[in-house]
């Protein structure tokens, strides 16, 4: 393992993605700014003034715009970036499928951001959950230093000749996005070696001639045209097997990254924290999960057998990696930060009580959703959970499937 | 459709197109069709500039135009912009 030098520096996680979107060598960044994304792009267009940068920055009228501006750079073979949150998530809802449909490698970072209305610019993940099923991989952060290490795997996750698809990269609005932190960064030379040059792959045109896969006046081809009911599910079909080689490629790259850095997180699509003897335990995404290890750690000391499973990504959802983690646990309660509703709970719980229906052991699994328009999860609620959970193993009875956690009533 | 549809493990990904449009014949889409009076053209070719599907070819040898009744639509616009009303659009 040979690690390359690196310096420590306080970023936000705004500032930590711009950091490393600067490094990694981007052709293209088009966006329109949105509280709490905005720094990510005004951070970078600081970078394109001082000529730190040869990226073409354009100034969108809006997300919908910016997006499909990265789509069609992207197309042309061009590193694409941008980011976005909340309203804009949602305004870019339509180019999100046009994006993965036309297999447009954008990275886009977003800062979770709660939905209107009312108006909130905190943090709640309910702008990326509803776009999960939009075949963008998700990758979910705990911090900034990860929020500035995925960006880079992000750019070699979705390039991937195996991949070829969006990658969305989540950081937690304000408690992320807005607060200092140290954050180690690899030197220029290093990310630029690691995340090299965009390579194409070869199509067959309509001329039959075999070209590389970009929009070139030298070999014209056409992307995403009109695709009925004769091709469209074909099409669809594809980007389902890239997803299902998306696993695979993510710990590839995380395992690669490591060893320049020395950071890993988890197995790279699931981060376990005290698992292997764990009896109870909590799965959730985000910027919680550090405060839940320190709960973790609490109980443990007081010789509760208590864990967390920290979902980092959530697109591909790593269903076996998940009940092998937990497949010791008695109880489970999965803590999300966004909610479904009418629906039997949470998006990640019916998630999670899917994966685990067939699984070889069957866990209680309770639903709490925590922290909407980002009201804070204090580690003293987090312990009210695992005590809740202590009490199911006890009784062998969840009395509630369903709980919203520090809300008035 | 004239060839063999092709699986998804075949096809180039993204909806490229793998073979020219040109194998779908879309004159059958028309109600009206465009009808040249030879008397009255002058032979400007802006029906052949205007046309948006390329269905009034040019042939320089013999220096006459045609509509290619495969691909034409009927919308009109050759009979719209003729300076010499010599196209007229006729119910098929």
């Amino acid at each position: 393992m040979v690690l390359a030098k690196q310096k420590l520096l306080a970023m936000s996680g705004d500032e930590a993605v711009a950091y490393a979107v600067k490094q990694s060598k981007v052709d293209v960044v088009a966006a329109y700014p949105i509280t709490p994304q905005t720094i990510i792009v005004e951070k970078f267009s600081e970078y394109v003034h001082d000529g730190e940068v040869d990226t073409e920055f354009i100034c969108t009228e809006s997300e919908h715009s910016a997006l499909t501006a990265c789509l069609t750079a992207s197309a042309t073979g061009a590193r694409t970036f941008t980011a976005s949150a909340s309203a804009g998530l949602a305004l870019m809802h339509e180019i999100l499928y046009v994006t993965s449909g036309c297999r447009a490698p954008v990275v886009m970072a977003i800062t979770n951001r709660a939905l209107s209305a009312p108006i909130n610019i905190h943090c709640d993940h309910a702008d990326s959950m509803v776009e999960r099923d939009a075949c963008w991989i998700q990758i979910y952060v705990e911090n900034s230093q990860e929020a500035y290490d995925s960006t880079i795997q992000a750019f070699r996750i979705a390039e991937h000749p195996d991949i070829l698809l969006p990658v969305m990269v989540m950081l937690d609005a304000f408690f992320l996005s807005h607060t200092l932190e140290n954050v180690n960064v690899l030197p220029d030379e290093a990310v630029q070696k690691f995340v090299g040059t965009r390579k194409l792959p070869f199509v067959i045109t309509h001329e039959n001639k075999r070209a590389l896969f970009k929009l070139d006046p030298q070999n014209p081809m056409t992307m995403g045209p009109l695709d009925l009911y004769d091709y469209y599910f074909e099409h669809k079909r594809q980007q389902e097997e890239a997803m299902q080689k998306a696993p695979q490629v993510i710990q590839q790259i995380h395992d690669e990254y490591e060893k320049i850095s020395g950071r890993r997180y988890g197995d790279g699509l699931i981060d376990p924290y005290r698992l292997e003897d764990a009896e109870i335990a909590t799965i959730c995404m985000g910027s919680t999960a550090g405060t839940v290890k320190t709960v973790v750690d609490q109980l443990r000391a007081e010789g509760v057998k208590a864990g967390v499973l920290r979902l980092r990504a959530y697109r591909p959802l790593p269903a076996q990696n998940i009940v092998d983690a937990l497949k010791n646990v008695k109880a489970i309660a999965v803590v999300d930060r966004s909610h479904s509703f009418g629906a039997l709970g949470s998006p990640m719980f019916h998630e999670m009580r899917h994966v685990f229906y067939d699984a070889s052991t069957h866990p209680h699994l309770v639903n709490y959703i925590y922290g909407l328009g980002g009201r804070d999860m204090p580690p003293n609620l987090i312990n009210e959970i695992y005590q809740d959970l202590l009490k199911i193993v006890r009784t062998n009875r969840a009395e509630k499937l369903v709980k919203f956690i520090g809300v008035r009533e | 459709m004239t060839s063999e549809k092709k699986g998804w493990k075949e096809l180039p990904i993204a909806g490229v197109c793998w073979k020219p449009s040109t194998e779908y014949l879309t004159g059958d889409w028309r109600t009206y069709k465009p009808v040249r009076n030879p008397e009255k053209c002058n032979m400007c070719l802006i029906c052949h500039i205007y046309c948006p599907d390329g269905a009034i070819p040019f042939n320089k040898e013999t220096g006459e135009i045609s509509f290619d009744y495969d691909h034409c639509k009927g919308c009109g616009i050759c009979a719209n912009e003729c300076p010499k009303k010599a196209i007229e659009m006729v119910l098929e």
